[in-house]
C-alpha cells in the first residue's frame, strides 16, 4: 500500500498516483482527495457502483426528552444545543462520536443518517478506481476518506492519492501505507511544505521518498534538503510543456510518452524495495 | 470593511501568488493567511511576528496505564480506532470526543488540552498580516481558520483598513467553510486544466452555498486556450465574472525563488500588470463605485 501525498497541493500527486498505476499490474488506486477528486480527469473510467456516504448525527426525540443539558455539555464539538424549550442539532459540526446517545439518562437520543458523500467505484480495464466525493457545503472530509479506504482489495497493489495539506483529511489517507511518495516542486512553497509533511511521516513512522516534479524550475534546495535529510529522491519529473499540455487535457503523459512507462515502472520498484515488500 | 478570500480548489493554481501581489497593491489592507496547514504567504512577505497566541484544538484521551483494567470498553465504543491493542490511544486517530472516558469502569481515562498550533500577528513593509501554523497533523484547521479571522478582523477594525485579504487553502472542506464565510466577495484562481475546471465548478458551488459572490481569475490561461474559452463561456452561462485572465511566466517562480512577490520582482511584466487590473476591476470598482 503506498500513499502519494504532497504537503503544498499541485504539484503533481495525481499525475504521479495515475501514471505510476498505468505502468504497473493488479492496481487499485484510491482517490482521497474527495473535497476535489480529480484521478478519474486522467482514467476516464467506467463507473460500475455508486452509493451514498451517511454519517450519524444524533436526533432528540422531544417527548422523552427534559432538556437536562447533558448531551450538550458532553459535546467536545458544539453540535448540540439545549435550550428549556427546544433542542437544536448542528450536523455539519458533529463528529459522530456517538457520546451524546451515551450520556443521555432518558434514553431520547437516536442516530439519524446525514449525507456527507458520494462513493464511486469505476474501472480501466484492469485497474479499479475508488473515489469519494464530498458532497458541496459539508465540512468533514475525514468519514468519506474512510469509506473509500473500506474498499481497499489486499490482493492488489494499492495506491492511495491523498489531499494537499498536512491535517486530519492527510492523516486518515496516509495512515496504514507501507510507504509514502511525497511529490513536491522545487521551489520554496514546495520545500517548504515538503518540510512540514516529512514531519508528519516521521511522527506516523512511514517510510518516505521525494519525486521532484517540475526539476528544472526554482533552486536546488529541495535536493540540497533531501540529501541532508537523507531522504531518497526516487524520480525528477522535468519541466516539459507537453506534459502540461498533456495534463490539462486529461491524457496521463506516459500513455503518450512511453519511455515513462519504464520509469514509472522503476519507481515502483524502487518503493517495494524500500518499503521491504 | 470589506473581506476577500482568495481561493481555488485546486492546489497550486497561484492563490498566494495572487494575494500576496494584491497585499503589496492594497494600500490600506490587512492580509490573512488561513492556508494554515500549509502556509506560504510569509516565504514572500517576510512579516515580523509582534504576537504569538497558543492553539489549543481538539483535546486528547490519556489512559492511566498502570490502572487500566484492560476491560476492551474503550475499544468497543471508540468510533475513530484510537484504542490501541495495548490499550493506548493513537493520537493521530483520536479526535477528543471523550466517549473513552465515559464508558471507562474503572474512570482511569481522561481528556486533555493539547496545543495544535500557533496564531501569529505579524507586521509586513505593506502593513498587518494575521497567520497561523497547525502543528503538523493536527486536527480542527477550521477552528484554527476562525482564530487567525478574528486576529485579523481586529486589525482591520484598530487600523479602520479598507480590506481584509484572505489567502485561502485548498479544497471545499472545513477550512475552506471557515474561509469563505461571510466574506464580500471569492475569489476563484483556476487554470486552464480538466482538473482545474472540475475543481473550479465545485469551489463556484461553494461559493454559492455560502451566499458568497464570485469572481473568477484564470491563471496561466495561455497553457492551454481551449480550456481557457471553456472556463470563459460556463462562468458568462452562470453570469460569474471573469475578473482577470493572467498569462504564464516564469518570473513568478524566479520572484518566489527570489523570496519576493512579482510586483516587487518583475513589475512591469504582463503578470504584474495583469494582477494590478484584476485588483483594480476587483477590489477598486467594485466596492469603491
Amino acid at each position: 500500500m503506498i500513499s502519494i501525498a504532497s504537503g503544498k497541493g499541485g504539484t503533481g500527486k495525481t499525475s504521479v498516483a495515475v501514471n505510476m498505476a498505468l505502468s504497473i499490474r493488479n492496481v487499485q488506486i484510491l482517490d482521497c482527495d474527495v473535497e476535489e477528486p480529480n484521478a478519474h480527469l486522467l482514467l476516464h473510467p467506467k463507473i460500475s457502483r455508486i452509493g451514498p456516504v451517511y454519517m450519524h448525527v444524533p436526533f432528540v426525540n422531544e417527548k422523552l426528552c427534559d432538556h437536562c443539558g447533558k448531551c450538550s455539555s458532553f459535546c467536545q464539538y458544539n453540535a448540540i444545543f439545549v435550550s428549556p424549550e427546544k433542542v437544536l442539532i448542528f450536523p455539519e459540526l458533529c463528529h459522530s462520536c456517538g457520546g451524546c446517545t451515551l450520556v443521555c439518562p432518558k434514553k431520547a437520543i437516536t442516530e439519524d443518517k446525514h449525507k456527507i458523500g458520494t462513493l464511486k467505484l469505476a474501472f480501466v480495464g484492469d485497474l479499479e478506481l475508488v473515489y469519494g466525493e464530498l458532497e458541496v457545503g459539508e465540512p468533514m472530509a475525514v468519514p468519506v476518506i474512510r469509506e473509500v479506504k473500506r474498499q481497499i482489495d489486499k490482493n492488489r497493489n494499492v495506491i492511495l492519492d491523498s489531499p494537499p495539506g498536512t491535517s486530519c483529511p492527510v492523516i486518515e489517507t496516509v495512515k496504514g501505507s507501507d510507504f509514502c511518495i511525497l511529490v513536491t516542486e522545487p521551489t520554496p512553497f514546495g520545500l517548504h511544505d515538503l518540510k512540514i509533511a516529512v514531519q508528519v511521516l516521521e511522527d506516523m513512522k512511514i517510510p518516505l521518498g521525494v519525486v521532484v516534479n517540475r526539476a528544472g524550475i526554482g533552486d536546488k534546495k529541495v535536493h540540497k534538503y533531501c540529501k541532508e535529510m537523507d531522504i531518497p529522491i526516487l524520480l525528477k519529473i522535468p519541466y516539459q510543456r507537453r506534459i502540461a499540455e498533456l495534463y490539462s487535457k486529461g491524457v496521463p503523459f506516459s500513455l503518450e510518452m512511453q519511455e515513462w512507462k519504464g520509469k514509472f515502472q522503476m519507481l515502483f520498484d524502487e518503493v517495494r524495495r524500500l518499503a521491504g515488500k | 470593511m470589506k473581506q476577500i478570500t482568495v481561493l481555488s480548489g485546486k492546489g497550486g493554481t497561484g492563490k498566494t501568488t495572487i494575494t500576496a501581489s494584491f497585499a503589496v497593491l492594497g494600500k490600506n489592507a490587512v492580509v490573512a493567511d488561513c492556508d494554515v496547514d500549509a502556509p506560504d504567504l510569509h516565504l514572500l512577505l517576510h512579516p515580523r511576528i509582534v504576537n504569538t497566541q497558543e492553539f489549543k484544538g481538539s483535546k486528547l484521551a490519556v489512559i492511566d496505564e498502570s490502572k487500566c483494567v484492560k476491560c476492551g470498553l474503550c475499544r468497543e465504543k471508540c468510533r475513530f480506532d484510537a484504542i490501541t491493542e495495548s490499550f493506548t490511544v493513537d493520537s493521530f486517530s483520536c479526535e477528543g470526543c471523550g466517549v473513552c472516558k465515559i464508558v471507562c469502569p474503572a474512570d482511569v481515562i481522561t481528556l486533555t488540552e493539547r496545543i495544535s498550533g500557533y496564531a501569529y500577528i505579524s507586521k509586513t513593509k505593506y502593513g498587518f498580516m494575521a497567520h497561523a501554523m497547525l502543528s503538523p497533523g493536527e486536527a480542527n484547521s477550521g477552528k484554527l481558520v476562525t482564530l487567525v479571522r478574528q486576529s485579523a478582523q481586529l486589525l482591520a477594525e484598530k487600523e479602520n483598513s479598507d480590506f481584509i485579504i484572505i489567502d485561502g487553502p485548498p479544497g471545499i472542506g472545513c477550512p475552506v467553510i471557515a474561509s469563505v464565510t461571510g466574506v464580500d466577495a471569492g475569489l476563484v484562481v483556476t487554470e486552464p486544466t480538466m482538473s482545474g475546471i472540475h475543481d473550479l465548478k465545485r469551489t463556484l458551488q461553494l461559493l454559492k452555498h455560502f451566499n458568497v459572490p464570485p469572481f473568477v481569475c484564470v491563471n496561466m490561461y495561455d497553457i492551454n486556450v481551449d480550456n481557457t474559452k471553456k472556463i470563459e463561456s460556463f462562468c458568462k452561462e452562470n453570469g460569474i465574472a471573469i475578473a482577470g485572465k493572467i498569462p504564464f511566466n516564469p518570473k513568478v517562480t524566479e520572484a518566489m525563488v527570489d523570496g519576493k512577490t512579482i510586483m516587487e520582482y518583475s513589475p512591469k511584466s504582463a503578470v504584474a500588470k495583469e494582477i494590478e487590473n484584476l485588483y483594480i476591476s476587483m477590489l477598486e470598482k467594485q466596492f469603491f463605485k
